[in-house]
Order: structure tokens, then sequence, then C-alpha cells
């Protein structure tokens, strides 16, 4: 493997690190390559019930009725869960955290807010009774207009238990950014330059789907053999949910075949126990290949605006940003996402106007959650897909832009702090010398250390 | 509908199971031959995680009807490792970090078996094609590539020294 280029900030390394830098065999890759990992679904027990959701088929409908006399007679059919055999339903997987309300239930009462939502779950001797038995299962709905699109949302008819569309940031509608005078800064700028930026909602798809088996032992305690990439997070939530002490459960994992985010919602698990406790047997509930399609979280879709100030010479001397985040119908990580992306605005650059609202808005659709760089990487599609439309209009190299515009040590940030270990300026050095690319000299020797350049 | 006996010769031992209409040979391997090394991942054919050789072919053990196989012969992960050590395409996914998740890797390295006894010496393309059913979402392709290549490499010379 190539090892890692070391001559950039070599006083910096002068700890003699001993393994960053060099190539080391990973700990598990042995049971990898001889198929001896164990991933949750090895461990089997005899006497397991197989769980099966009835799901929504509407994106926002009351639930008027369920009616599962059909389904009860399907042979090998144990038990059918409803909100009402769940001891806490109201939770929100941030809340150990301090972040509130509990928006999402474990099952819904009175009405589903997207479509393939969990509504009931099927307990049965084997995967096939608990399917056929799901599918007889008859939901009496009463649809309700859905609402899809998040500048739409902001303004429509709150849909959710607790009054907005959006999540309130102390008290505002939205993360805010306030620096300097943007509309100053517009007005002084040689060109306004502005764009429109949107991703759509992106699933992980891990080869192992999403999936846990809960066992109920002889001491009273739960173990819950899980997937999950948030081991302490579901301990966490699922004790609350089921109302017992932390102690009670047991949760064996942090083996993931493919999480990239896709595995820190806490669905399965809680349910998953909750069965194991009504019925004193093992109850595994895993998502089929569909099921982790439609209503496992995607990364959030979201819209991003982007207006800029900028200067002939290539200054961006203001920057205006309204981004959505998509949450779907339910919180989940997405509040944290969002301020993540307010956090990482307005992008590696020292601009002295700053205006950033970032909102975090609750539709009609699947769930958004955790992945990989979540709210930071379409957030960087956008800043760096602007970056290269102003270097277009200006007819300016994009690199020298970036370096012209580039945060360097000792800087302000938009969120008044100050700028240390920046490493931007030789990255882009680096970039430009491996791709052959020759750079003006006054930006060959520009370092993020010295105001240099 | 009755179960029905099914015999399979699965990693050189001939085993008599019982089994359910329309069980598939991964229901088989893992549920009653506790041979986990297999991967369920999608099953529907799409991902290839759960593939095996039957009679020296891959086949994806997700979409086959055991009933269907009587007979044939059966080769998993487990079969492949040899009771002391590594085969060389284990060695060489293991020293060229060819795994991430881990998940795909039992496939990924029961597909290489398959080439690389009806090819020793394949091209790059050839790898490429012989794992184009096989998914991969920790994007580690290029490693696997390297390693299958490498392995050819390893088994072609252990076959020379031994040749000598």
């Amino acid at each position: 493997m190539e090892k890692i280029d070391t001559s950039f900030f070599a006083k910096e390394r002068e700890a003699e690190l001993s393994v960053v830098g060099e190539s080391v065999q990973r700990a598990d890759a042995r049971g990898h390559v001889t198929g001896r990992t164990q991933f949750y679904e090895d461990v089997t027990f005899p006497n397991t019930l197989h769980l099966k959701m009835v799901r929504s088929t509407r994106h926002h409908a009351l639930i008027k009725g369920i009616d599962t006399e059909a389904a009860m007679k399907v042979p090998g059919v144990v038990r059918i869960l409803t909100h009402k055999d769940v001891p806490n339903n109201w939770y929100t997987i941030l809340k150990l955290i301090g972040v509130g309300p509990d928006d999402e239930p474990v099952l819904p009462e009175d009405r589903v807010l997207f479509m393939g939502e969990q509504i009931c779950a099927v307990l049965a001797e084997t995967p096939q009774a608990a399917l056929e038995a799901a599918r007889r299962v008859v939901v009496d709905y009463e649809d309700l207009p859905p609402v899809f699109d998040v500048e739409a949302a902001m303004t429509s008819t709150p849909f959710k238990k607790d009054g907005t569309n959006y999540f309130v940031y102390e008290g505002h509608n939205c993360r805010r950014i306030r620096f300097g005078d943007v509309e100053k800064g517009f007005a002084e700028a040689d060109h306004v330059i502005e764009h429109r930026y949107e991703s759509s909602p992106i699933e992980h798809a891990p080869t192992e789907t999403t999936g846990c088996t809960a066992k109920p032992e002889g001491n009273g305690r739960i173990t819950i053999y899980s997937n999950t990439q948030a081991l302490y997070f579901t301990l966490d939530n699922m004790a609350l949910i089921l109302g017992v002490p932390f102690n009670k459960l047991r949760l064996v994992g942090g083996t993931v075949g493919g999480g990239f985010g896709g595995k820190v919602d806490v669905i399965v698990e809680p349910i998953a126990a909750l069965g194991a406790m009504l019925t004193n047997r093992p109850v595994k509930y895993a998502y089929s290949r569909a099921e982790e399609m439609q209503v496992s979280s995607p990364r959030a879709a979201e819209r991003i605006y982007i207006k800029d100030g900028v200067m002939k010479d290539g200054r961006i001397i203001a920057r205006k940003i309204t981004l959505y985040v998509d949450a779907g119908a339910y919180c989940r990580h997405s509040t944290y996402g969002t301020t993540k992306a307010a956090a990482h605005m307005p992008g590696p650059y020292t601009i002295p106007n700053v205006h950033v609202d970032a909102y975090c808005v609750y539709t009609n659709r699947t769930p958004s959650s955790a992945m990989r760089g979540f709210g930071v990487t379409i957030g960087d599609f956008a800043l760096e897909s602007q970056m290269d439309q102003i270097a277009r209009f200006l007819d300016m190299d994009p690199m020298e832009l970036r370096l012209l515009n580039a945060y360097r040590d000792g800087d302000m940030k938009a969120h008044r702090k100050k700028v240390d270990g920046a490493a931007l300026v030789e990255v882009i050095q680096a970039a430009a010398r491996q791709t052959g690319k020759q750079l003006a000299p006054r930006f060959a020797k520009m370092s993020s250390m010295t105001r240099e350049g | 509908m009755k179960h029905s006996v099914v015999s399979l010769t699965i990693n050189g031992a001939e085993r008599q199971m019982l089994v359910a209409p329309g069980s598939t040979l991964i229901d088989v391997l893992r549920e009653s031959q506790g041979l986990t090394g297999t991967r369920r991942g999608c099953e529907q054919g799409a991902c290839g995680t759960c593939t095996v050789l039957v009679d020296g072919k891959t086949a994806m053990s997700c979409m086959l009807p055991v009933e269907t196989i009587e007979g044939a012969h059966v080769e998993t992960i487990e079969g492949l490792t040899p009771p002391q050590g590594l085969h060389p395409i284990q060695e060489a996914f293991l020293q060229g970090f060819a795994t991430q998740c881990g998940f795909c890797t039992s496939g990924m390295i029961m597909v290489a078996a398959a080439l690389l006894a009806k090819n020793p010496n394949p091209s790059r393309e050839d790898v490429v094609r012989a794992i184009s059913g096989n998914i991969c979402r920790c994007t580690g392709y290029e490693a696997i590539i390297d390693a299958i290549l490498d392995a050819a490499v390893r088994i072609r010379s252990a076959a020379h020294a031994e040749a000598a």
C-alpha cells in the first residue's frame, strides 16, 4: 500500500508515531476470509419466533381500525403486537443527549406519516406464516393530504404531534449563522451569483439487511443479538421504551455487514425485545431486501440555495445560504445532521459576510438519518459546485479561485472561531502537483501557516 | 406438503437431510448444517454474497431449491479453508486488505476459486467479469480484484514449486 505523504507539516509529526502512516492488518480480517466472523444472524436458537411487520400502504392517513382476526387464524401465528403493547411508545433516538421532543411512536397510534411505516408486528413459528398473517391484517385508513416538498412543508398545515413541520432550534425555526452584513456585501460586490442545488435521498443498501434476535434469559434479562452500529443508543432507547432498568438488557453486536450510517437508528430491537418479553421466546426481526430499501432511513434529500457577492478578482465578500434538510416523517438523526450542515457552512473559505439558515423539515417521506458525513456531504457538493460556477463565470482557474478564498490559520470563521490547523492550501497544492497542473507563483508559494502569498 | 430427504456431498462429506418443499440451498447450509460462512444478503439473486460452488460451478445458494440438486457436490468457504493456515486466495485477500465489513467476502472468494480453477492466469478483465455478480457495498472492488490476481500468482508459483 502507498505510504502517506509526510512531507507536509513535518514539525507536527515529531511525536514519532509508530502506527500512523503504516499499513496494519485488520483484527477481523482472518475471520472475514474464512467465513468465521460471527454476524448476528449466525447465532440461532431453537424455538425462535419470526416477526414480520404490517406496513402502511399510505403516505399520510388516519388509522380508523386494525382487524387482526383473519391473521390470527393463520396456522403458526402466536401473537400480534400493536402500540398498546409498548410500555413507553414515544421516543426520539437522541433523547439521551438532550434532543427533544419525543416525536416518533414505536408503533403508530392513530395515524401513519409515511408509506412503509410499521403498524403492527406479527409473531409466528415460521417466517412464511408471519408473512402470510401480516398480509391478512386489514388496516382501515382515512387518507390525509401528504406533503413531499420541504419548502411546501414549511408553510403547510402541521402534521406532527408537536405542532410544527420543522425542528425548533432554541426557539428558532432553523439553525442560524449571522456574521457581518451580507446585504451590504452584495451591494458592494461586482457580481452577485446565485444557484440552487438539490439532492435525492440515498439508500445505503448494506449487503446484510438490518435485523436482530432478542432472547429471554433464565435470569430475567434479555440478550439482543444485533447488527446495529450504535449499541449504546440501542441499549438506552430500548430501556426507556420497554420501561426496564438498563441492566436487564444485554446487547451483543458490533459486527456489521455494511452500515454506512444505515444501522444507527433504533427500530428493530425494541419490538423484537418486546415480543421476547411477552412470549418468553427468542424473537427474530430481520428486514427483507425490499424493507431495507423502502423503510430503512436513507441519507436526507437536501435543497440548498447559495447566493454569493463576488469581486472581479475572485474574492467572495458575502455568502447567503438557505438550506433545507428533508428529515422525512420523523426526527431521528436529522436534527443533528442539520446542525452539522450549518456548522460546515460557508465552506473552508474566509468570507467576511455570512448568513445561513439551515432548516430541518418534516415531510411524508421515509425518515432520513445518518449516512457517511451526513449534513456535510451534500453541503460540500453544493459549495464546491458553486465555487466552480463562480470560476467559470469569472473565467478564473477553479483551483486558484479556491486558494484565493481559502481560510488560513488565524482567520476568523463565520462561527466566530479562529482557524487553527488549516491545510486546505497545501491539499490544493498537492492536488495540483499530482495532476501536473502549474499554479501561478503567487499560489504555489502560499501557506496555511503564514500570510505569505 | 411433505418434507423430502435430499442427499448432498457438502465439503467432501456425504449428508442426508430432511427438507421442506421450496427450501433453498442456503437454508440447508446455514440452518441444518451450521455452515454460517455462507452469508444471506438479498435472497433474490442480486448481490452474490451467498455464492457457493455446486459441482465446481458458482451458484447463488439463495436461489437454488435444494431438491433440484440431489446428489450434487457443494463447496462452501468452510470447505475451502484448509485445516491449518489459509488457502492462497484467503492469504491474498488478507494481505491485500481486500476485506472491509466482510459480508461479501465469502462469496467473492468462492467466485475467485471457481475462476482460478478454470483459468489459472486470468486478465484483470476476466476477474472483473467473474465478480460482476457480486456486490461489495463498502466498494472495495479494486483491492478485491488485486487480491484475486495476486492469488492467481500464488497458486501458479506453488504449482510450479511442486512440479520442480
